[in-house]
C-alpha cells in the first residue's frame, strides 16, 4: 500500500462544485505535478463538508487545516508554502471573526459544536471508493445483522433505539418494520425515499453524494429485517451527482459481493434498483411514490391499507427516508444504547438541518435532537449578519411553520415543534430577519404547494388555490378585514380533509404566521403597509375595483 | 475488485483499508518532523523526506505522521529530522537519505534511538 504524507480533501458536494471546486482541483493537481510531489500528496474528492457558504473547501491532513473559498489561483501558494515548506497559508484559513486563524478543523465552532452520526463519513471519505467506506466500519453492521442476528433481533434493536422516521412524520421505524415483517408474503419490497423536495433542504442529497454506501447498507439491513430481497431507491432526477455516486456505489457493492446473491456466504440476497423521479413534489409522499415506481401517474391514494401491508405491486413495502437509513448501520453496529445517548428520551439520535437564509454560515449541520434553535443559529451558524436581527425560523418547508424569537430556546424535537404549530419536517431550516415579510413568506410556500398539488382531491386542489388568492390580495394591498378569518377557516378544513400529507400540511405556513405575526397581516390589510417593505402596493392606485372584480367569486 | 465471501474477509479488508485512512485521523503513534526551510531544502531535506516515505512504505508502517515545518535555526545541522515517539522528541542532524532509512527502521518503527546521530533531545 502506498503511503502519502498529505491527504488533500476537496469538497465535491454540489455547492462547492458550483462555486468552482473543479477548477481548483485541476489547478492543484497541476501544481503537484509541476513540483513533482504527486506521489506524496493524495488528492481526494469528498462529499459535502457542511460549510457550504464558504466553499469551495479544502481540508489538509494530517494537520486538519481547513481552507475556505479556494480558487484556482490559490493552488500555487498552497502547494509551494504548505505542501513543500510546511507553512500553512494563513490568508485562506478559516478565521475567528475575521481575525485569528483557527489552527484546525476541531477548533472551529461550526464543526466542534456538531454531533455527527448520519454525516459521520461526509467530507471525510471518497464516496466513489468502497474501500474508504469499509475502512470506516462500512458494511460491518450488515455483516453482523445477516451473520449473527435473526431478522427479529434487528427489528428489536431498532425499536429499542427509538429511531423515528427522519422524512418528517417521525413515525417509529422499528414499529413500522414490524408491520411488514409480520406479513406472510413471498415478495416484499424495501424502498428508499430520496425524493427530497422542500425548498432549501438538501440533507438527503448530501448524504447520497457524500456517503452513498451508508444508505445502501441501511436498506439492506432493513430488507433483511422485514424479509425483502429487492430494494428501490427513488431519487430525484434533479440530483445528477447523487445519482451518479449511487450508481457507482451500487456497482462497487455488487463487484465486491456485498450486494447480490448469498451475501457473505449467507442465505440473504438483495438487489437494488434506482428509479428517477420526474420532478413532482407529491411523489415524496409514500403512496404517490409507489404509484410512480409502478409506472403509474404519481398520485397518492387513501390509507389504509398502509404500504407495510399492501404497498408496491400490492406487496408489503417499507419506505424509509435517506437519513433514517443512514442511521441504521450505526444502530446495529454500536447498539441502541449508543444511539440513545444522543437526543431526547422521545426523540433519540441526531438530526441534520440545512441551515439557510439570513444566517452568517449557512450549510449543513447535524446536532442532537432537542438542541435549541438558538444554539443552531447563533453558536453553530454564527448568528445573523451584522446590523440585522433574528425574526423567525421556518422549519419543515412548505409543510411547516415559523418559530418566532420568543420561542428560540425551544428544543428541536418531535414533541416540542408541533406544540408551536410547526413540524420537524425533513430538516429544512430557513432563518429570517426583519427584512423578511411573513405574509410574503407564507405566500411563497403556499404558491409552491399550489404548483405541486397533484389535483386528485378537492381540498388541496381548490382550497390551497383559494388561500393563495387571498394572500395575493393581502400582499397587493387589497386585503379585506375578514381575510384572516377566511384563511384560518379554509386552512383548518384542508388540514382535516385533504387526502395526503401534502395537502394536510399545506396550510401550516399560513396558519403559523397568522398565529405569531398577526399584526403583520393586519398592517397589510388595514394600514395597507408592508412593515418589512417587501410587498409592493403600487398597483393600488386606480386599479382597485378592477382587481377586486377579478378575484371575487 | 475481489469478492468478499465471509465476515472474516470483510474484517481483514477493513483493517487493511483503515491503514490508508490513518492520515485523516490526525493521530499517530509517531510524528516525524522535517525542517523544510530554505537552508534545509538546499542541504537535501527533500531527499531525506523521500527516503523516509519510501522506507515507511517498504515496511508498511502506517502509524506515522509526516509533518513539514520551518527552520529551527540549526543551519549547520541541516537537514534536521525530529522524531516524536513515546512523549519524547529526538533531533537528528545532517540526515542523509541512508540515515533517514535507518532512523525509520530503528527509531520510528522499533523505538530504538540511533544515538550516534542525535543532536538534541526534548
Amino acid at each position: 500500500m502506498k503511503i502519502y504524507r498529505i491527504h488533500a480533501l476537496i469538497c465535491a458536494g454540489a455547492q462547492c462544485l458550483a462555486a468552482g471546486g473543479n477548477g481548483f482541483e485541476d489547478a492543484l493537481k497541476n501544481e503537484l505535478k509541476k513540483h513533482n510531489i504527486e506521489e506524496e500528496v493524495r488528492v481526494v474528492e469528498t462529499g459535502c463538508m457542511g460549510a457550504c457558504q464558504l466553499g469551495p473547501l479544502l481540508v489538509v491532513y494530517p494537520e486538519g487545516i481547513m481552507y475556505t473559498n479556494v480558487e484556482a489561483k490559490d493552488a500555487k501558494e498552497i502547494v509551494e508554502e504548505h505542501f513543500l515548506k510546511g507553512r500553512p497559508v494563513k490568508r485562506l484559513m478559516w478565521k475567528k471573526e475575521g481575525k485569528e486563524e483557527f489552527p484546525g478543523l476541531k477548533d472551529i465552532p461550526f464543526f466542534a459544536k456538531q454531533t455527527k452520526v448520519v454525516l459521520r463519513n461526509c467530507g471525510l471519505i471518497n464516496p466513489e471508493d468502497i474501500n474508504e467506506y469499509i475502512a470506516r466500519d462500512g458494511y460491518k453492521a450488515l455483516a453482523k445483522a445477516i451473520v449473527e442476528m435473526e431478522p427479529k433481533d434487528v427489528i428489536d434493536v431498532v425499536k429499542e433505539s427509538g429511531l423515528r422516521g427522519r422524512g418528517g412524520a417521525g413515525f417509529p421505524t422499528g414499529l413500522k418494520w414490524g408491520f411488514a415483517a409480520n406479513q406472510d408474503s413471498e415478495e416484499k419490497y424495501m424502498i428508499c425515499n430520496a425524493d427530497e423536495g422542500d425548498p432549501g433542504a438538501y440533507m438527503d442529497r448530501s448524504v447520497l453524494e457524500g456517503d452513498p454506501h451508508s444508505v445502501i447498507e441501511g436498506m439492506m439491513i432493513a430488507g433483511y429485517a422485514i424479509g425483502a430481497n429487492r430494494g428501490y431507491i427513488y431519487v430525484r432526477a434533479e440530483y445528477p451527482l447523487a445519482v451518479r455516486r449511487l450508481e457507482t456505489a451500487i456497482k462497487q457493492a455488487k463487484q465486491t459481493g456485498l450486494l447480490g446473491k448469498n451475501i457473505l456466504g449467507t442465505n440473504f440476497s438483495f438487489d437494488i434498483e434506482l428509479r428517477m423521479g420526474a420532478g413532482a413534489f407529491v411523489c415524496g409522499e409514500e403512496t404517490a411514490l409507489i404509484s410512480s415506481i409502478e409506472g403509474k401517474r404519481g398520485e397518492p391514494r387513501k390509507k389504509p391499507p398502509f404500504p407495510a401491508i399492501s404497498g408496491l405491486f400490492g406487496k408489503p413495502t417499507i419506505i424509509n427516508n435517506v437519513e433514517t437509513l443512514a442511521n441504521l448501520p450505526v444502530i446495529v453496529d454500536k447498539g441502541a444504547k449508543f444511539f440513545k445517548q444522543f437526543g431526547t428520551e422521545k426523540s433519540p439520535g441526531t438530526k441534520v438541518f440545512a441551515l439557510a437564509g439570513k444566517v452568517n454560515i449557512s450549510g449543513l449541520v447535524e446536532v442532537p435532537m432537542g438542541t435549541s434553535l438558538r444554539k443552531i443559529v447563533f453558536d453553530i451558524g454564527g448568528g445573523i449578519p451584522e446590523g440585522h436581527t433574528f425574526k423567525g425560523a421556518l422549519t419543515g418547508g412548505p409543510s411547516g411553520g415559523v418559530i418566532p424569537m420568543e420561542f428560540i430556546d425551544t428544543p428541536m424535537d418531535y414533541e416540542s415543534l408541533p406544540a408551536l404549530g410547526t413540524i420537524m419536517g425533513s430538516g429544512g431550516l430557513i432563518i429570517m430577519d426583519e427584512t423578511s415579510c411573513m405574509v410574503d413568506v407564507a405566500k411563497f410556500f403556499l404558491k409552491f404547494t399550489v404548483d405541486e398539488s397533484c389535483g386528485k382531491c378537492v381540498p388541496c386542489r381548490e382550497g390551497t388555490r383559494q388561500m393563495l388568492k387571498i394572500l395575493e390580495r393581502i400582499t397587493s394591498g387589497r386585503g379585506r378585514e375578514e381575510d384572516i378569518y377566511r384563511l384560518e377557516k379554509i386552512g383548518e378544513l384542508i388540514k382535516l380533509t385533504a387526502l395526503c400529507g401534502l395537502g394536510q400540511t399545506a396550510p401550516n405556513p399560513v396558519l403559523s404566521t397568522i398565529r405569531y405575526f398577526k399584526e403583520e397581516y393586519l398592517a397589510h390589510i388595514v394600514d395597507k403597509k408592508c412593515p418589512a417593505k417587501v410587498c409592493e402596493f403600487s398597483a393600488l392606485k386606480g386599479g382597485r375595483n378592477k382587481y377586486e372584480a377579478k378575484v371575487t367569486h | 475488485m475481489e469478492k468478499i465471501k465471509s465476515i472474516e474477509e470483510l474484517r481483514k479488508l477493513r483493517e487493511h483499508a483503515r491503514e490508508s485512512l490513518k492520515v485523516r485521523s490526525g493521530e499517530a503513534k509517531v510524528k516525524i518532523m522535517v525542517s523544510m526551510g530554505t537552508v534545509g531544502i538546499a542541504a537535501g531535506a527533500r531527499d531525506a523526506l523521500m527516503a523516509i516515505i519510501s522506507e515507511l512504505e517498504k515496511r508498511q508502517f502506517h502509524d506515522a505522521q509526516i509533518v513539514e515545518r520551518g527552520s529551527l535555526g540549526l543551519d549547520k545541522e541541516e537537514p534536521v529530522v525530529a522524531v516524536e515517539r513515546d512523549n519524547k522528541t529526538v533531533f537528528y542532524g545532517k540526515v542523509t537519505p541512508e540515515m533517514a532509512r535507518e532512523i525509520v527502521a530503528q527509531h520510528v518503527i522499533n523505538g530504538q534511538i540511533v544515538s550516534e546521530w542525535v543532536i538534541a533531545k526534548e
